[in-house]
């Protein structure tokens, strides 16, 4: 209990607890009135969006001692991987995106 | 200076995740809003690469520039070759790559951490390094399995005996884990060894998990992995202070879990039974009492009667299903579609909010085949015109025009929305046997007076018409 007042206290945690609450509200208010047919795409944009992570290993990649070959090497996996989730995700979401949008035009032409 | 620049571009970065979602929610933003997410992602990606300062800038840039470079190779061939139909195990392999991502940076920030909190723990920065630990590994297993189980490669749905306790005590096994391990309740020297543990325990429970689940389901399945990996993420935004990586984590966490919600209720099915299966056991149990009643008889046809019929027709109604998505035939019907209306015959598509193998996936489909998108009718909109039409065409989809979900309580699906095709004047079903479909129960559609089969794969059936058609 202590430990989480401490944690509470801390300069910038409750500012964190903010952000967080306001994100998740902010979450369900997108998604909320969505129409079937975009559920597909919108899955694989969200899954794109959270391909930030791959800042982390960027984070991981850059303060790695270059003497420690585990950590690079693990770095480097971790940001190959977090790329392919990023430029995989959005070019995806783009694929699908673009089918919708071709065929309403064509239609007034 | 450097450090303002950066948190005002991870300020922009969130702004873009925000609008971007939100503009991908209506059709017609949509892929703008897809791209102005990629563009925050873009721009938070390289002003941590070059502005990111915490007492020392970040080294090794010739790694992580070839790092991101593989990766965005790799990951542009592997979306730009993807065949629409494969696209719902593209979109789980990517989750899985972010989840494994995760996943690394936990493992090598635990034992960092280690090293720095000898005699002063911090119990919740240990917990936040084993929360993107756990989630991020059981994202990865789990959605490797999806993408294993959409891709035909793993084709079973797997059921251990007791599978929901064993993963019920898996799960109390994790948790319990991750508390003594940031509790400081291990000794030192064995902390590695049960830190390793837990990844593999999480591992395990993530394949678990996705294996019973059957194959319909998987959308649902590969949307809360989705999720998963947006809280592992939002766990290392915690790690590092970053804010890029906190709202985007959590945005996608949040709106992946009502994307989940969203997606059951389209199914009429509970998120507790999707993941502890109770369906299929209740669907089992009535197609096994149903087979002991006597044979009931159905009509059949053939493709040349057919394609007389739907020449002399006025008005047709295609319902394409999973069956369609996975003969491929998709190009087909728009062929047969243009040589009908050639002939003055009105088609149209009717389009069940779950057909296909995802919500949205046959329109995704059918556009690319180039059917008009004015075509493709949802299916409040297409059910009162079901009596007006001569044929109605159904290609695969089974559950979602059994009559039983409107007529019979008893039965499992019954409440689920379907398509009205038994008020056709003819409804012809294609499948390829009388199996029964994912629900696991036997649909009275088929013997009915109205109704004709057409058995056989749909490309190859379809293509018979076409070639019929043309020679009338």
């Amino acid at each position: 209990m202590e430990n989480i007042i401490t944690f509470f206290s801390q300069g910038g945690t409750m500012e964190m607890v903010y952000v967080i609450i306001l994100s998740i509200i902010l979450g369900v208010q997108i998604i909320e009135s969505v129409p079937a047919v975009l559920h597909t795409p919108l899955m694989s944009g969200a899954n794109a969006i959270h391909g930030v992570v791959i800042i982390g290993a960027i984070i991981i990649m850059g303060k790695a001692d270059p003497e420690n070959t585990l950590a690079l090497v693990l770095g480097f996996i971790a940001v190959v991987l977090g790329t392919l989730n990023v430029v995989g995700g959005f070019v995806v979401t783009d694929r699908m995106l673009e089918m919708f949008k071709k065929k309403p035009s064509k239609n007034k032409e | 200076m450097s450090d303002f620049t950066l948190e005002i571009s991870y300020l922009i970065a969130s702004i873009c995740y925000i609008l971007g979602l939100k503009m991908m929610a209506g059709p017609k933003t949509a892929r703008n809003g897809n791209l102005l997410a990629a563009f925050g992602m873009t721009l938070a990606i390289f002003t941590t690469i070059f502005l990111y300062d915490d007492g020392g800038k970040l080294n090794n840039h010739i790694w992580i520039f070839s790092g991101i470079a593989v990766g965005a190779i790799l990951g542009w061939l592997a979306a730009v070759k993807v065949q629409m139909t494969a696209m719902p195990q593209m979109v789980s392999l990517f989750n899985g790559m972010g989840g494994a991502c995760a996943a690394l940076i936990a493992l090598v920030e635990f034992p960092k951490a280690l090293e720095h909190m000898h005699g002063n723990w911090d119990s919740l920065f240990m917990a936040t390094i084993l929360c993107g630990l756990v989630i991020g590994s059981t994202s990865f297993s789990g959605s490797m399995i999806a993408y294993l189980k959409l891709n035909g490669n793993l084709k079973k749905d797997i059921r251990l005996p007791f599978y929901n306790i064993i993963n019920t005590l898996l799960i109390f096994g994790i948790v319990g884990l991750t508390v003594c391990l940031s509790g400081n309740h291990i000794e030192a020297e064995d902390f590695k060894m049960w830190a390793y543990l837990l990844l593999g325990a999480a591992s395990l429970y993530g394949v678990l998990f996705v294996l019973p689940i059957g194959g319909a389901d998987m959308p649902v399945v590969i949307s809360l992995l989705n999720s998963f990996t947006g809280m592992a993420a939002m766990f290392g935004g915690f790690l590092y202070d970053n804010m890029a990586m906190l709202t985007g984590g959590i945005l996608v966490g949040s709106a992946g879990t009502i994307l989940t919600v969203v997606m059951c209720k389209a199914m009429n099915r509970s998120l507790t039974n999707v993941i502890f299966g109770a369906f299929g056991t209740g669907g089992n149990a009535v197609s096994a009492s149903s087979s002991e009643g006597e044979q009931k008889s159905y009509k059949e046809t053939n493709a040349s009667d057919l394609a007389v019929l739907l020449n002399y027709s006025q008005k047709v109604i295609i319902v394409p299903g999973y069956g369609l998505a996975v003969a491929q035939a998709q190009h087909v019907v728009h062929e047969m579609e243009e040589l009908l209306a050639e002939r003055d015959v009105e088609v149209k598509y009717a389009i069940h909010p779950v057909a296909g193998r995802m919500p949205g996936h046959m329109n995704v489909l059918l556009a690319e085949s180039n059917v008009e998108y004015d075509k493709l009718v949802e299916m409040d909109d297409i059910n009162a015109e079901f009596s007006t039409c001569d044929v109605v065409m159904v290609l695969g989809a089974n559950d979602v025009v059994n009559p039983a979900a409107k007529e019979d309580p008893s039965s499992p699906i019954y409440g689920m929305p379907i398509l009205n095709v038994e008020d056709a004047k003819t409804t012809i079903v294609n499948k390829r046997s009388m199996n029964v479909g994912y629900a696991g129960i036997d649909n009275d559609l088929f013997y009915r007076d109205k109704t004709n089969m057409l058995f056989g794969d749909a490309k190859k059936v379809l293509t018979e018409i076409v070639t019929e058609l043309k020679n009338l």
